[in-house]
């Protein structure tokens, strides 16, 4: 065979601003946890280096975001996560939504599930939210009480929902092997693609490999692409 | 956003995405816009909702051991950890500008008269436990039974925690209503709370409520503790200080 088993999935820069994005949102629901759960605050204590640890990682989130912008991968990502297509309604509705006949998923995903955008979509609104808040909450002075019980009771609660999201994604990640090696390495193999993604591996394959397009053909417009 | 980034991807000719992928609507960033909509609505309400929050989880017991927005105490400290002082272990020590300096055992200060007072205990972070009931020596009467000494004008406090202090202004430490407390909540002041012993200082944010108190000093002037070092006032009279205006305790 001279179709390449492997394809790459996620390039360096992409790689690099999912890992250092989740090791802050870590640090950060770690040090809200022993600054903010009875048992664990009172066991860890130490609420000035907390602190410390936790308004700077909170501050830095969005970097390796912006910085990710210079990378023409992770800009095509964020427009592939941004748009919600036919497929994306399908993926949703569908209880059967995984489910995989002759080898390829049923529903012809693109390069992300409709999950995964969704996913996508509350971390990119949560990071605001809990940056502004949590400016508020650093730098007190300029706001009146209410604003500032707000920016708590908002930064707070969404801690929550942000956590429960961060152990489903997480969650989901242990379970397929082959995604834990996309976000490790990079890399996956042709089989997974199809199982998971057929849209993306039709669109992969196309360009260098057009005669398997004939017999994959998913009934979507072609691109314009000759 | 990711709409002006389209075209450039499509240059892109390494067949990375279909056209599919950047088809349909901007449901991302609708979820984005909104999220950070919501967030301001709930910073300009929250107030009032975390107030119905509380009350609405109030039954439910124990939640506020888990949850960080259903109310109660929250526990700060400031150290890695505080070594455990029993009644029997504990000592309290007066000196600096007193008559008669000493230290005081906990049977001691409940042998002296008793203060009971139920009054909240309001955070400068802005929680707020409502009704606490607290009992210990008032401070006055504290002062009065090593005698004050002339050119005394403020008081300083440590915890037995090695690192944290508070101080008042004289005339504030001879309010009847700051407690040298050995009783919170109906029991002792448990560990957590700071116990064996605290300082309450009901008219005041809670920081200067300090902690495992271990030493009580009568200096010349006031020495600020230890937020008021990192910015915080060291009047701290809640509703009159650090810019804010929560109703009085």
């Amino acid at each position: 065979m001279s179709r390449p088993e492997w394809l790459t999935r996620f390039t360096r820069a992409e790689r690099a601003v999912h890992h250092v994005t989740a090791v802050l949102m870590l640090v950060c629901l770690g040090t809200a946890a022993c600054l903010y759960v009875p048992d664990l605050s009172t066991w860890v204590g130490r609420r000035n280096l907390m602190k410390t640890v936790h308004v700077w990682c909170g501050f830095a989130l969005p970097v390796p975001v912006l910085l990710g912008l210079l990378s023409r991968a992770f800009r095509a990502d964020l427009g592939a996560l941004n748009r919600f297509g036919p497929h994306d309604r399908e993926w949703l509705r569908r209880a059967d939504r995984r489910a995989v006949a002759d080898g390829r998923g049923i529903v012809p995903v693109g390069k992300f599930n409709a999950g995964q955008k969704l996913n996508a979509a509350f971390v990119a609104g949560s990071i605001l939210v809990m940056l502004g808040t949590g400016t508020m909450l650093t730098f007190p002075d300029p706001w009146p009480d209410d604003w500032r019980t707000g920016a708590t009771f908002v930064h707070d609660w969404l801690t929550l929902a942000v956590l429960a999201v961060v152990l489903g994604h997480l969650g989901y990640a242990v379970r397929d092997p082959g995604a834990l090696g996309a976000m490790w390495h990079g890399r996956v193999r042709r089989g997974w693609a199809a199982r998971h993604h057929a849209g993306w591996l039709d669109a992969m394959v196309k360009p260098q490999d057009p005669a398997p397009e004939r017999s994959v053909k998913s009934g979507k417009p072609d691109s314009a692409k000759p | 956003m990711p709409g002006m980034l389209a075209p450039a991807v499509r240059r892109c000719s390494n067949g990375e995405m279909s056209r599919d992928d950047y088809r349909g609507a901007p449901v991302g960033r609708r979820i984005v816009l909104g999220m950070v909509g919501l967030g301001a609505a709930g910073v300009a309400v929250g107030a009032s909702a975390q107030e119905k929050v509380s009350t609405a989880l109030a039954p439910i017991g124990g939640l506020d051991e888990v949850l960080p927005g259903a109310g109660g105490f929250r526990f700060y400290s400031v150290v890695d950890e505080v070594r455990r002082r029993t009644p029997q272990t504990y000592r309290l020590t007066v000196g600096g500008l007193v008559r008669r300096p000493r230290s005081f055992t906990f049977a001691e200060l409940q042998a002296l008269p008793q203060t009971r007072m139920t009054r909240d205990f309001q955070c400068v972070t802005g929680w707020r436990v409502e009704d606490v009931a607290w009992v210990g020596v008032a401070l006055p009467d504290l002062l009065d039974a090593v005698g004050v000494a002339a050119g005394a004008g403020a008081v300083r406090f440590r915890s037995f925690d090695g690192v944290y202090t508070e101080s008042l202004t004289l005339e504030q430490a001879r309010r009847r209503d700051v407690l040298v407390a050995t009783g919170m909540l109906g029991g002792p002041v448990t560990h957590d709370h700071g116990g064996p012993v605290r300082l309450y200082v009901a008219p005041m944010y809670a920081y200067k409520s300090l902690k495992w108190l271990g030493g009580i000093e009568l200096t010349r002037d006031v020495v600020p503790g230890y937020w008021e070092r990192r910015g915080y006032d060291v009047d701290a009279w809640v509703g009159r200080s650090n810019g804010r205006n929560d109703e009085p305790t």
